[in-house]
């Protein structure tokens, strides 16, 4: 008896659906083994994880906040994704983006510049998240490098950069000589939804940019494009389409509004430019893409769950003594699981049984 | 081992080995998932006896002869081998028994010489010089004369061919197995071949012979099993049949006569190739050499041609996948075109059809629909201020179905989960529903059922009837004489004068596709010059 992997005619929706829910429960049973091991109630540490955080205003607001980041990158990403290009350096051009934005706010500093603040904050971020995501696409487009490792090692420049302004020239003077800028003008501050709540602007930007991709993807002819060099690039060029160029647009949009995230996640829930601005969305993003099945509305969802992972890590964290870095193990279970699963919708499992020697189903 | 297969051996002993056949197989079924692709076949192959394997693409005649060659495993039946039954663990054991094949599509190393090819396929125990010094007399014996000393890529396909045959042979085989062989030759190599194989025949080796071309097998075989949708439909002597009786065993119904409209009119050129040379963008390909020829409206002119002789790239070059410096090389409708892209190509009335159905003709998990969109969007109305269509889309889907008679499961399936024939009758649909008024296609029934090939063949020249010009690459001489108006060969990047169909004998095609006639030809040039 053999079990093996067999090719299906044609692609399940039924299990395109049901594989990010199948890989949750593996990562679930996963997670309750390792609680377990930690010696944990596995029971206390799920409830502290996944219901707690649901059950009171502050949290629910906390989990829209963390998902805002996480769906806006996930969203550009998808679009690299589909069309068969790899941008690994969201985190970068998230930083980058906060940069930029933050150049206004600290310039305009104590001065009495107007509404345009915060909108011009925006368009330099993105602006800015943009070109910097153009360096790995330009960089595979003319001389055919990967854009996995180029991507990737950005970051680390963006991180190094950031890190040196707010030590040196952007650090705040009566900062106690701590690495951050001074806390921004209300003008170039992320108005808030509820007051002294902590849902922002920033989450009805990322539901429009849910939206906007859905319509570009499901309606136009450039997301029918992005798709089609994904899937079948030779096909792609019959077409009449030309890959390279959308190397460059795919990395620029996901640039764009990751750079956009990053301004909003300064301007917004931490108010000034300081090094650990992120715990890692440019890389968790990457996980809602493909959980989200790199659909917008599936990334919507999928953005609000590991969102709830960031704020049950915390809970759990306080409540229980689970290490925070427990939730970095869960959301890299959760991925494994994901990408496992997806092998699911083209293949099915068969038993076989090579010793029966019948002829079975002669019709 | 053997104490295992005399276990398995249910016959009883002292048959005579004379009076079993060499090769056997009983019940033999192969299943992938829920497809039967060999359904209990019984097929008894005797010592000096050429058998032919004929059947329709998708038959199940290349997964007989793989579980027969040891590349895979059964799903019940058995083989018998001289009259023992065997199971074989993989083509080496079948090999060492002296069961050989040469396939359709060559495995050989382009930077590689002959000799180093040949010893790649032997289980190596001589030293490579008498290899070598094996190898040249095994080619001079059988009259397939190779160099050992050349490398592969300088080789024709012919030649290849050849190093296949001589590498089968030097394992000395008593079976030996040919996928296909002539798809690649000219006719004159493809009656050379003959010659080895009654030579081969003659000393007592058996060949089982694959093909679908009806005509050689009449000729060559002693013997023809038929298969059908995975089942044996009848063992005959095909000296005993009719061409059509034979094709109708395979098909399994009469096959649609193509008809041409009486009195075509040809009208202006619409298609105008003017001394287009092209440099290959690939390692090993084939360089265009000062190509022109004029396409008039309602007149189909066909490209013949040993594969890998330039045809790909010269579709690539009027498609505009490949574009050329010199506008004026490519005129379409009247307006130099060899520097516009394939989208403004289509916007000014042209439409192809690639040879690849899956990947290049269209997105394999894609719907027919957006499928439909993929050469649709540039001029048939589907986007709207960059807006897709859908209703649009799903229209020429529904239009091609009705047209052309394109089976599927559902309205709109993906393009892979349909079969071969289908699948290029939805493409070759898609184009023609634009009305088109240059067609360029390169092998239009390549792999399709004969039914789906009538269809496709009967819509090119309905096309040509309505006033369009058709450009048909094919490597089938048979089709090109029964649609094309004229015929030109592509020789290593060269197209040759069309010839009218009328006077384009198999003798004179085969001659060009062999390259030989361009000396005379050349000749002339200096001549006019």
């Amino acid at each position: 008896m053999q079990l093996v992997l067999e090719k299906r005619a044609e692609r399940s929706n039924t299990i395109a659906l049901v594989s990010p829910l199948i890989a949750i429960g593996l990562t679930i049973v996963t997670m309750t083994i390792l609680f377990a091991i930690l010696g944990k109630n596995p029971l206390l540490a799920l409830q502290a994880y996944f219901i707690a955080p649901l059950t009171d205003s502050y949290s629910l607001q906390e989990i829209a906040v963390k998902a805002t980041p996480l769906v806006m990158i996930a969203i550009g990403l998808s679009l690299c994704y589909l069309a068969n290009v790899w941008n690994i350096g969201a985190e970068g051009q998230f930083l980058i983006g906060a940069v930029a934005g933050s150049w206004i706010a600290v310039k305009t500093q104590g001065t009495d510049a107007g509404a345009w603040v915060l909108p011009a904050m925006f368009v330099l971020a993105a602006a800015a998240g943009a070109l910097y995501a153009l360096i790995p696409a330009i960089c595979k487009v003319k001389f055919g490098a990967s854009e996995i490792l180029t991507s990737l090692m950005l970051v680390y420049v963006a991180d190094l950069f950031l890190d040196y302004l707010v030590r040196g020239p952007w650090r705040d003077p009566q900062g106690f000589n701590f690495p951050t800028t001074a806390e921004f003008d209300p003008v170039a501050t992320v108005p808030l939804l509820i007051e002294g709540g902590r849902l922002h602007l920033g989450s009805i930007i990322a539901l429009l940019v849910v939206a906007a991709a859905a319509i570009l993807l499901g309606r136009t002819i450039k997301g029918f494009e992005i798709r089609v060099v994904g899937a079948a690039p030779r096909a792609a060029r019959f077409g009449g389409f030309n890959s390279n160029q959308l190397i460059l647009l795919t990395f620029a949009i996901s640039g764009a509004l990751a750079g956009l995230a990053g301004i909003i996640e300064v301007a917004g829930p931490v108010g000034h430019l300081q090094p650990g601005i992120s715990p890692g969305y440019g890389f968790t993003a990457i996980i809602v893409a493909f959980l989200g099945r790199l659909n917008p509305i599936g990334i919507l969802i999928a953005g609000l769950f590991l969102a709830l992972t960031f704020i049950g890590g915390e809970q759990a964290q306080i409540a229980m003594k689970i290490p925070l870095d427990v939730t970095k193990v869960f959301q890299g279970i959760l991925l494994f699981y994901v990408l496992a699963c997806d092998s699911l919708i083209l293949y099915r499992f068969k038993l076989v049984f090579p010793n029966r020697q019948v002829a079975r189903g002669t019709g | 081992m053997q104490a295992y297969q005399r276990m398995l051996d249910p016959t009883p002993n002292g048959l005579h080995s004379g009076e079993s056949p060499l090769l056997q197989t009983l019940g033999l079924s192969k299943r992938y998932g829920d497809f039967l692709a060999n359904d209990s076949i019984d097929i008894d192959i005797w010592p000096k006896e050429i058998h032919a394997l004929l059947g329709e693409n998708g038959a199940g005649k290349s997964t007989l002869v793989k579980a027969i060659y040891g590349l895979i495993q059964p799903s019940a039946g058995e083989i018998r081998w001289q009259g023992e039954p065997i199971v074989l663990s993989g083509p080496s054991e079948a090999r060492s028994r002296g069961i050989g094949m040469v396939f359709q599509h060559f495995s050989l190393f382009d930077n590689l010489t002959v000799a180093e090819n040949v010893a790649l396929g032997l289980d190596g125990k001589e030293s490579f010089k008498d290899m070598s010094a094996r190898l040249e007399q095994v080619s001079k014996t059988y009259g397939l004369p190779l160099d050992p000393r050349r490398e592969v890529w300088q080789l024709s396909v012919g030649e290849r061919q050849r190093i296949e045959i001589v590498r089968a042979l030097m394992q000395d085989p008593k079976f030996l197995i040919l996928d296909e062989p002539t798809a690649v030759l000219t006719p004159q190599e493809a009656d050379q071949l003959f010659i080895v194989l009654e030579r081969l025949k003659a000393e007592g080796r058996a060949i089982l012979y694959i093909s679908h071309k009806l005509e050689e097998v009449k000729r060559l075989c002693d013997t023809a099993t038929i298969l059908r949708g995975g089942k044996k439909v009848d063992t005959c002597n095909p000296r005993l049949e009719t061409a059509a009786s034979l094709a109708r065993m395979m098909v399994g119904g009469e096959i649609k006569e193509v008809k041409a409209a009486a009195g075509r009119q040809t009208t202006i050129p619409r298609l105008v190739v003017n001394d287009l040379s092209l440099t290959p963008d690939e390692a090993h390909g084939v360089r265009l050499e000062h190509i022109s020829f004029e396409l008039k409206g309602g007149e189909i002119l066909g490209i013949a041609g040993v594969a890998g002789n330039g045809q790909d790239e010269l579709f690539a070059a009027l498609s505009g996948e490949r574009l050329s410096k010199d506008p004026g090389t490519v005129v379409i409708e009247g307006i130099a075109a060899g520097h516009l892209s394939i989208t403004k190509r289509r916007k000014l009335g042209a439409a192809f059809v690639p040879e690849e159905r899956l990947g290049h003709g269209t997105a394999p998990r894609m719907r027919l629909s957006e499928n439909a969109l993929l050469t649709g969007h540039a001029a048939s109305g589907m986007v709207h201020r960059g807006f897709i269509d859908t209703a649009a889309t799903l229209k020429t889907v529904d239009r091609a179905t009705e047209t052309f008679d394109v089976r599927k499961a559902k309205r709109d399936p993906e393009a892979a989960s349909l079969s071969g024939g289908n699948l290029q009758k939805f493409i070759v649909g898609r184009e023609i529903l634009r009305n088109p008024a240059v067609l360029v296609v390169s092998q239009p029934t390549w792999g399709v059922d004969a039914g789906a090939a009538a269809v496709i063949r009967q819509a090119l020249l309905d096309l040509a009837t309505a006033g369009a010009a058709v450009l048909v690459t094919s490597q089938d001489l048979d089709e090109l004489a029964e649609i094309a108006d004229r015929i030109a060969v592509m020789f290593h990047g060269h197209l040759s004068e069309p010839l009218a169909t009328r006077d384009a004998t198999r003798e004179k095609l085969g001659l060009l596709m062999g390259g030989s006639s361009l000396e005379p030809k050349e000749a002339a040039h200096a001549v006019g010059a």
